[in-house]
């Protein structure tokens, strides 16, 4: 069912762990949906240059975070603000289509901690950018209250029951 | 790498007596029962010894029985034939909460189509009330299907009472009893039930064959037009090896069935005692004792299944698991909800199912290379973080 590389990410995750007094914190999924996702980041001159995380899921839960973590560690904010879910599946040489919604989980907590790096650093009046809904089963970006998706024509309701 | 299987709800190898009393059915015997000339009449009367056994198996007349292509076959055949047969007299259908998916998705066609489908609670053990089952039958109920056992937390129903309660009020009763039969007792006069689904690949027989024994007298539809096979019941040239072989293992399941109880209940207990010695926060899952024998069902907190299976896999370790990442529709597991199993916690579902060419050394080996992978597992989990932290 899986490639290699996901294997690999699996069997060996890179940057697995907590960083205390993290400069940024995301997490996304809930145990319920079988998917969650915590994102720890140390941020040095806009610079990410320390990133764990810890992951409840499934085997590609596993490799997609340990995936993002290794795009996301050494790059800028921006950079890494630029990792998306696509990035992350052909880095691990794909994902099966039902997992794809996995590989969105990664790259949000990813980004959910830039942005609470974001909001500690400017305060309040920092605006989060509103978040992407993708379909699971086709990987198509969705307007965000889509009931189903415009792609593939599958019903979104659980993915937006998750809250990611 | 030596492997232990222990995933025989989802298939199993067949016995060798099996195999070899097949295999002249593929290669000499190759007659289609149909025909009237003597290769046909061979073929035919394979298929017919066969179904003596089968019948046997089950406590049934021979001539009740319809050979199908497999379980998911003769449950559709149940419902739909049932259905499809009585609607001038009702169109209420009774059906469990925990059923099989070829019953669960039967009925919900069948509810697109105009039928009323209730679907009944199960207790926290997925066991179903008698009593439940009573006041939800109306006068419009033609059919009521509960499965016999359920291979997900190996619970076995209370068949019998259940069908006492349909006699009295007359209704027709099915039970789903593909991963009972062969494997524990199975009588349809005892259970008082009208319609019974069984499948030769449940107790070490081929897959591709399968049966639905029809009480006589009790009017079905067939699904398929055709031929008239099975009395014009099941259009279609038999499977004769498959059906051949399916006889087989249904001859050697009577003899065999007490010491195959006896024997993966001792390789089951192995496991259901040790585990929670071994790996804390695990809790088991379907009723204690009415339960089929060489099932384990547990849940493991705070980790999530795909990931335990595959660990296992590499260790050489088959086993199967009711998490949501498992299974293609991306839902946790019907069976697990229906109890009252939180869905978080059934994310954790593991699935070890014995059979008979399993050894109690299989029962110490999974013993031995589980909690490692449960540790692990926890130890990269913000969910067991979190409970840790709480608990503190």
């Amino acid at each position: 069912m899986y490639t290699q590389t996901v294997m690999d990410h699996f069997k060996n995750p890179r940057n697995v762990g907590v960083i205390e007094g993290a400069d940024g914190v995301g997490e996304v999924g809930n145990p319920v949906c079988g998917d969650m996702m915590t994102f720890y980041i140390k941020v040095k001159d806009n610079v990410i240059e320390d990133v764990k995380f810890q992951t409840f899921g499934c085997g590609a839960a596993i490799a997609v975070s340990s995936m993002v973590s290794e795009m996301a560690l050494g790059k800028t904010i921006e950079e890494a603000f630029q990792i998306t879910n696509k990035k992350v599946a052909e880095a691990l040489e794909g994902l099966p289509k039902q997992k794809m919604h996995c590989s969105n989980l990664g790259a949000d907590a990813l980004h959910k901690a830039i942005e609470d790096y974001k909001m500690k650093k400017e305060g309040k009046a920092y605006k989060p950018t509103p978040k992407k809904c993708y379909c699971p089963f086709c990987d198509v970006e969705n307007p965000n209250e889509a009931a189903f998706c415009t792609g593939c024509g599958k019903g979104l309701q659980d993915e937006h029951e998750h809250g990611h | 790498m030596a492997v232990i299987y222990t995933d025989h709800v989802a298939a199993m190898p067949i016995h060798p007596k099996v195999y070899e009393a097949m295999v002249p059915y593929f290669k000499e015997f190759y007659g289609n029962p149909s025909s009237i000339h003597e290769d046909g009449e061979k073929a035919r009367e394979a298929l017919e010894e066969a179904r003596g056994r089968v019948g046997r198996l089950i406590g049934a007349q021979a001539e009740d029985i319809i050979f199908t292509s497999c379980g998911t076959e003769s449950n559709n055949l149940a419902l739909k034939g049932i259905a499809l047969a009585h609607q001038a007299k009702g169109k209420e259908i009774i059906i469990s909460g925990i059923e099989h998916f070829s019953i669960m998705h039967c009925a919900n066609a069948l509810e697109k189509s105009g039928f009323h489908i209730t679907r009944l609670p199960v207790d926290q053990y997925g066991m179903v009330d008698p009593a439940v089952v009573e006041r939800a039958i109306t006068p419009q109920t033609i059919l009521v299907s509960i499965m016999h056992s359920n291979p997900e937390v190996g619970t076995i129903e209370p068949i019998a009472e259940i069908g006492i309660i349909t006699r009295a009020k007359k209704v027709l009763f099915h039970t789903d009893a593909v991963d009972s039969v062969g494997n524990i007792p199975v009588d349809v006069n005892e259970l008082n039930v009208d319609l019974l689904s069984l499948a030769g690949s449940t107790f070490y027989g081929p897959k591709g064959a399968g049966a639905l024994y029809l009480r006589k007298g009790v009017k079905i539809q067939p699904l398929l037009d055709g031929g008239i096979q099975e009395r014009g019941l099941r259009a279609g040239t038999e499977n004769v090896p498959a059906i051949v072989g399916m006889g087989v293992a249904a001859e050697l399941a009577l003899e065999e069935i007490p010491k195959r109880m006896s024997y993966l209940k001792g390789l089951a207990g192995r496991l259901t005692e040790q585990l929670p010695k071994r790996i804390p926060y695990i809790r088991f899952l379907g009723h204690p004792t009415q339960r089929l024998p060489g099932n384990v069902s547990v849940a493991v907190e705070y980790i999530e299944g795909e990931a335990m299976l595959l660990f296992m896999d590499m260790e050489g370790v088959r086993i199967s698991s009711g998490s949501a990442c498992i299974s293609r529709s991306l839902k946790v597991s019907h069976v697990m909800l229906a109890m009252g199993v939180d869905a978080a916690t059934a994310q954790g579902s593991l699935l070890f199912s014995f059979g008979m060419q399993n050894k109690p050394e299989d029962a110490d080996r999974i013993l031995e290379v589980l909690p490692p992978i449960v540790e692990r597992l926890r130890n990269m989990s913000p969910v067991y973080r979190k409970a840790m932290a709480k608990k503190a």
